[in-house]
């Protein structure tokens, strides 16, 4: 396995389509996951994300296409000894102890991490005799955490890993990824929080009704899209705003004003024209989750 | 040379990895009551109830009773025990979970026929030590390990009847499917009361359940069976335990 240059990707989709029946899931995806790196793989509901998880996990078999885990075809032993899981639902046994079921997990792998160090490193401090029913739901993710990566996998699918954390936790959590990361690992993220890409992608891959829409780092995704962000203290309607050319979207929160504009330099002018208290102003570049609605937007229109 | 030392390395390792798997599973369904207490109290109540106070000092009925409600106990822990946890797990994404680790193969499944075959073990020593305080039954060694034997190893046919539900099962349905399936087979095939007792028409339809077949067993084992050779017994067992995990295991395969 070490015979495998840095450059060569530890994980890969090439190709791979999967339908369920009549229904493609996924359609000639290509992604590769690179040790040292977190790629987030973001699109809609039922637009994929869960079938490629399954598709490198080895949970489902490709129709057509390549998948490889660090060489290894995914669901062989070899793969999923250097694979680590936190799935959407997991579904543990409510009457074990956190303590039991890492053991259990962490059995399973050749070299594991220490259930000290499992414990610290997702937050779970003095739960080791707690039962898995007793715990709250977000300690119930951080377990699910620890047992993701309790046998020191290199690869590491989280799918919608802070589901039901706190602000704090999530940190604590993608603080976690970051460690991870740094030691090599390569990390296939899906989420809704499309800050938490923001946070921890190195790469960013959008899908839509299984086909890749995009793909790069995060900041050429932001860059796929000129729209900006203006914010204002105006007593503007956002039904005439909303009308305004160039203007994307427009929404009030109190008494600011929120408009996506495209381009931005007439809209302001205009405001500036329509209103002369407006006040507070602040324009800015547009974030991932823009990125991400103008990506998928239009295909969403046609249907 | 290499090539020997991880394949040597790895041998305990993945023995200690199905050891762990098996004493989760009992654990598990040691701590859950609804679990524990039908499977393990049921059987020995309803044993002191008709094997012991409503027969009077009957030694033959205690006997007979002690044969047949080992078989129902042991039927209880194999089919709850497999069914409810399967439908469980499936529906619950833990079987996915767990398929996506590196469980070694059959390792669940191992365990939960290690735990159902202790929990069999148990119910069978419960009602053995009922059977000589209480129930006046003295047996020669080898019978005592006869029944031993047939409550354990009885676990096959009926883990494989639970697993085959719970891979069509739901969480909820689960129990109360099985238990419509225990309760009358246990009852029509002459476990709760010998079948003498029950209507002629329902008691010649009693080979048609499995748990018949394996309390002829265990019946054979005291001197009380209706005399059919063990073969024909061991063949149905047989042929019931390959077809619940060959059909369980298509439907398993098949869920995703």
């Amino acid at each position: 396995m070490d015979s495998i240059p840095a450059t060569a990707p530890l994980a890969r989709l090439h190709g791979a389509s999967r339908a369920y029946g009549a229904i493609p899931a996924l359609q000639d995806l290509d992604l590769s996951l690179q040790a040292g790196q977190v790629t987030a793989l973001l699109g809609a509901n039922g637009a994929g994300k869960s079938t490629a998880v399954g598709l490198l996990l080895g949970l489902l078999a490709a129709d057509s296409g390549e998948v490889s885990v660090l060489g290894q075809p995914p669901g062989s032993l070899a793969a999923r000894q250097a694979t680590g899981a936190m799935l959407q639902s997991a579904g543990i046994p409510e009457r074990l102890e956190v303590g039991e079921l890492l053991a259990l997990v962490r059995s399973g792998y050749p070299h594991p991490r220490s259930i000290a160090d499992c414990m610290e490193m997702a937050g779970l401090q003095g739960l080791l005799r707690r039962r898995y029913g007793r715990l709250s739901g977000g300690q119930q993710r951080r377990v699910q955490f620890a047992l993701a990566i309790c046998g020191q996998p290199r690869l590491l699918c989280l799918d919608e890993p802070t589901t039901g954390l706190d602000i704090e936790a999530r940190q604590a959590l993608w603080e976690a990824v970051r460690g991870l990361v740094a030691e090599g690992c390569a990390v296939l993220l899906t989420t809704h929080y499309l800050e938490e890409a923001e946070a921890l992608a190195h790469r960013v891959a959008v899908i839509d009704r299984g086909r890749l829409l995009a793909e790069g780092s995060v900041d050429e995704i932001r860059a796929r899209v000129s729209a900006q962000r203006i914010r204002c203290v105006s007593s503007l309607p956002t039904a005439l705003v909303a009308g305004w050319p160039g203007v994307r979207e427009a929404s009030r929160d109190g008494d600011r004003l929120h408009i996506v504009a495209e381009p931005a330099e007439p809209v302001l002018r205009r405001l500036l024209e329509a209103d002369a208290g407006v006040h507070a102003m602040e324009i800015g570049r547009a974030g991932l989750a823009d990125a991400f609605l103008a990506l998928t937007r239009p295909a969403t229109e046609a249907a | 040379m290499s090539m020997p030392a991880p394949h040597h390395a790895a041998l305990p390792r993945r023995h200690r990895a199905y050891l762990i798997e098996a004493q989760c599973e009992f654990l598990r369904m040691l701590r859950e009551p609804a679990f524990c207490i039908p499977v393990l109290i049921f059987p020995a109540m309803f044993y002191l109830l008709f094997g012991v106070l409503l027969n009077h000092g009957n030694a033959a009925a205690a006997q007979y009773l002690l044969a047949t409600y080992g078989v129902f106990g042991m039927m209880g822990a194999a089919m709850f025990g497999f069914g409810v946890t399967i439908a469980t797990d499936r529906e619950r994404g833990y079987l996915r979970l767990r398929r996506a680790l590196p469980t070694p193969t059959g390792a669940p499944l191992l365990a939960k026929m290690a735990m159902a075959m202790l929990f069999a073990a148990l119910i069978s020593l419960l009602l053995a030590a009922l059977a000589a305080a209480f129930g006046g039954v003295r047996l020669p060694a080898a019978q005592w390990a006869g029944l031993f034997a047939v409550n354990v190893g009885g676990v096959l046919p009926f883990a494989a009847i639970g697993l085959y539900a719970g891979s069509l099962l739901g969480a909820n349905s689960a129990p109360v499917v099985l238990n419509a399936l225990y309760l009358p087979m246990a009852f029509l095939s002459g476990l709760w009361l010998p079948l003498s007792m029950l209507p002629d028409w329902l008691a010649g339809l009693a080979p048609v359940w499995p748990a018949y077949h394996l309390s002829q067993l265990a019946l054979k084992v005291v001197g009380h069976d209706a005399g059919a050779p063990l073969w024909q017994h061991l063949a149905v067992l047989a042929l019931v335990a390959a077809a619940g995990f060959v059909l369980a295991r298509r439907r398993l395969e098949a869920a995703e």
